[in-house]
């Protein structure tokens, strides 16, 4: 049977049960896009600009657990996606992203709209591949999809030359896909290092489960709550763990970290062992390293070894999937009573409140993100941007499920939020979504009100808006001495007639008596909506941690 | 310090520029690689000298293990092994200095490979200490130029830690 490269490549998706792809056009993959405008069993997204594509199947891959899948042209197109590539191999998110590239004899003649996509992904992507024969498409694209969903997922990016695409050959499927020689998946762990381990908890007075976003990727939530629950250890859970322990359980502490909580990050600097799963000891989590849990032996479960004693000294590594080794472990662990190692947990956590200044005359952001919390019931999916908005986002809304928080954690990327929710959106159409955003980050993907209103989304854009670029203003507040150097950014859109302009529905809310009725009304309209909440320009994030300090210097701004 | 290490790779396209662009985005140092196919035209060898301490050890090898591509990582110091390294050195030399530069080319067997008026160009194999020694000899005449191809290195079957790796050819 003669197929095309196209064709190939559309009956590869099907394969790999692809349902949704999201992306944007171009020359050299006009032949690709020919072959989709037949496809009805693909729900092709099209985004306004190749950035949201590759957030928007991020999104995607973090609200439903599969694989994120995102398609933009050569040249220009390809490096567009390369934020959003990047994003996703900071936080380990399943993506493959195609891009087309300009035909094979023209490769390295800088040709028009050529970009060495492979040269300039390759630190970014788990792996990448140019494909550069017709025959070699349905090899390339089982790879793709196995690399990027297995192991410690990760984006990998798929370059399709045009003469490959267009190119017909006899073709006739491989009999089974082919696992790349070096690649290990490593599932169950050593059972002496499960032993060693348990024996480190069993042995423990003060314990401390420290989770990541590893227990998100191996759905391993109801084992952790087992192991917690087993031995009565507090738990902290980092941003990208979020609900992954529920936050309605008296065991959590909350986030650690330079904007965690004064009883999570007080946990690790007196605990004396510490059970990390899933998570890696980044910088956000661990201050000084020199002042990081000083008294504490660390046990580190994790799927990637490379992880493992990469910033701090492990006394026990456990290499192996978390849902398996939580599994092997369960097994071998004692029942632990509460000891006064609860007792001191409960006290610091009952006077140190995650709490703000309320005010009935301006509204503050804070007050927004708990309005949000207590409307949806703490049952929504939410995306953030990056800076305060995001900080307030994961202390003010409190998680009790996974796959809720979807948030830029590694790479910090401003712009991702609003493109995320669609991508969440659409790959869980009942659920309520919020993007929470500050008025900067809201600007860098604005465009995508577009593909919200094409695809009929109710997407419910929060903006905390200050009229600052917020959380560097609040470093220049503390360490340089308010002067505010590029950060004040008065000059904005009506981002209510913004909306309508795209005919999307805008509400503008300026009075904190009106901020929960505009949340309600924003859920009801079945249309994208932006909620533009006038907030306190100068309000900061509390606690934190100051850059360079060690964790245990908490700092809780003022209470009046 | 000094570490070397065998990366058994697939040769496929850019696997080269994957390896080094490891060490290059997390700063660790090479000191010298070396690459070539094996015994299996699909499988690629690289010889890799790395600086650095155990820390930096241990994750260069743990991160190059992350790659698809990579087959197998071993640090030659778990076991003995034999390492060579070739060099081409043209060294300044009139006919009245010839001689002496041939005599101590000869206590090194090293061979000459090319030879004109003012300079002969010698081609050494050995260890590292024996290469450099050469070069350190050499340079009383004048270097003209110079070219290293870097370490290669295998382990030996025979697990003997404490034998000599004295030179059988």
């Amino acid at each position: 049977m003669k197929l095309s490269g196209a064709e190939i490549f559309i009956e590869c998706l099907r394969k790999e049960k692809v349902d949704t792809m999201f992306g944007y056009p171009g020359g050299v993959v006009i032949p690709l896009f020919d072959k989709l405008f037949d496809a009805n069993d693909i729900h092709f997204v099209l985004t306004r600009h190749e950035q949201a594509a590759a957030h928007a199947a991020d999104g995607y891959a973090r609200a439903t657990g599969k694989t994120g899948v995102c398609l933009a042209t050569s040249g220009p197109g390809a490096t567009n996606l390369v934020t959003g590539i990047a994003t996703a191999y900071m936080d380990s998110i399943p993506m493959v992203a195609f891009t087309g590239q300009v035909a094979m004899p023209l490769i390295g003649t800088d040709a028009f709209q050529e970009a060495d996509i492979t040269g300039i992904t390759r630190p970014i992507t788990k792996h990448n591949f140019l494909v550069s024969d017709t025959s070699k498409i349905a090899d390339v694209i089982s790879d793709a999809f196995y690399i990027a969903s297995t192991g410690r997922p990760g984006p990998v990016l798929v370059d399709l030359p045009k003469d490959v695409s267009s190119g017909k050959i006899d073709f006739e499927w491989p009999e089974k896909p082919n696992v790349p020689m070096g690649y290990r998946i490593n599932k169950k762990a050593d059972s002496a290092e499960v032993i060693l381990a348990a024996d480190a908890i069993n042995k423990s007075e003060k314990p401390l489960i420290y989770a990541g976003g590893g227990i998100i990727i191996s759905n391993a939530h109801k084992e952790l709550l087992t192991l917690a629950e087993t031995i009565n250890a507090p738990v902290t859970t980092t941003l990208m763990g979020l609900g992954g322990f529920p936050a309605s359980n008296p065991l959590w502490v909350g986030m650690p970290g330079m904007h965690g909580t004064y009883t999570a990050n007080m946990a690790f600097t007196e605990c004396d062992l510490i059970v990390a799963v899933g998570a890696r000891f980044d910088d956000r989590v661990t201050g000084k390293i020199e002042g990081f849990a000083p008294n504490a032996k660390i046990v580190h479960i994790d799927t990637d070894p490379a992880a493992i004693a990469k910033i701090v000294d492990v006394d026990i590594p456990v290499v192996g999937d978390a849902k398996a080794v939580l599994i092997q472990l369960i097994k071998q662990i004692k029942h632990r009573r509460p000891n006064g190692w609860n007792k001191t947990i409960e006290k610091m956590k009952k006077e140190h409140p995650v709490c703000y200044n309320y005010s009935s005359e301006i509204i503050k952001p804070q007050y927004v993100v708990e309005q949000i919390y207590m409307i949806t019931k703490g049952e929504a999916i939410i995306t953030t941007e990056v800076g305060q908005n995001q900080m307030f986002a994961a202390l003010y809304y409190l998680f009790d499920k996974p796959r809720r928080f979807i948030s830029s954690g590694g790479l910090g990327t401003m712009g991702y939020g609003f493109p995320a929710a669609i991508g969440a959106q659409i790959g869980k159409p009942d659920a309520t979504v919020f993007d929470i955003a500050g008025d900067g980050s809201i600007q860098m993907n604005i465009q995508e009100l577009a593909t919200a209103v094409e695809q009929k989304l109710p997407v419910n854009i929060a903006i905390l808006n200050n009229k600052y670029l917020g959380m560097v203003r609040q470093w220049q507040e503390m360490f340089y001495k308010k002067r505010y150097s590029s950060t004040d950014i008065n000059v904005q859109p009506d981002f209510v007639k913004l909306a309508e302009s795209y005919g999307a529905h805008g509400i503008r809310v300026e009075n904190p008596d009106d901020v929960s009725d505009a949340i309600k009304e924003a859920i009801s309209i079945k249309k994208p909506v932006i909620l533009d909440f006038i907030v306190d320009r100068e309000e900061n994030v509390w606690p934190m941690v100051a850059p360079g300090a060690a964790i245990s210097e908490v700092m809780e701004g003022k209470k009046l | 310090m000094k570490h070397t290490i065998s990366v058994t790779v697939e040769n496929k396209f850019g696997v080269l520029a994957r390896v080094s662009g490891l060490f290059s985005s997390r700063g660790y140092n090479i000191d010298s690689l070396a690459v070539g196919e094996t015994e299996n035209p699909a499988v690629s060898r690289m010889t890799i000298v790395v600086k650095g301490d155990d820390k930096i050890l241990a994750q260069v090898i743990k991160q190059l293990n992350k790659l698809i591509d990579v087959i197998d990582v071993i640090d030659l110091r778990t076991g003995s092994y034999v390492s060579r390294e070739l060099m081409l050195v043209k060294v300044k030399c009139s006919a009245r200095k010839r001689t002496e530069v041939l005599e101590i080319a000869n206590v090194f067997r090293a061979k000459t490979v090319d030879i004109s008026h003012e300079s002969l160009i010698l081609l050494i194999t050995g260890t590292e200490e024996k290469v450099q020694a050469f070069k350190q000899l050499m340079e009383q005449f004048g270097i003209m130029e110079l070219t290293r191809t870097g370490k290669v290195a295998m382990l030996r079957e025979s697990n003997n830690e404490n034998r000599d790796d004295t030179e059988l050819n």
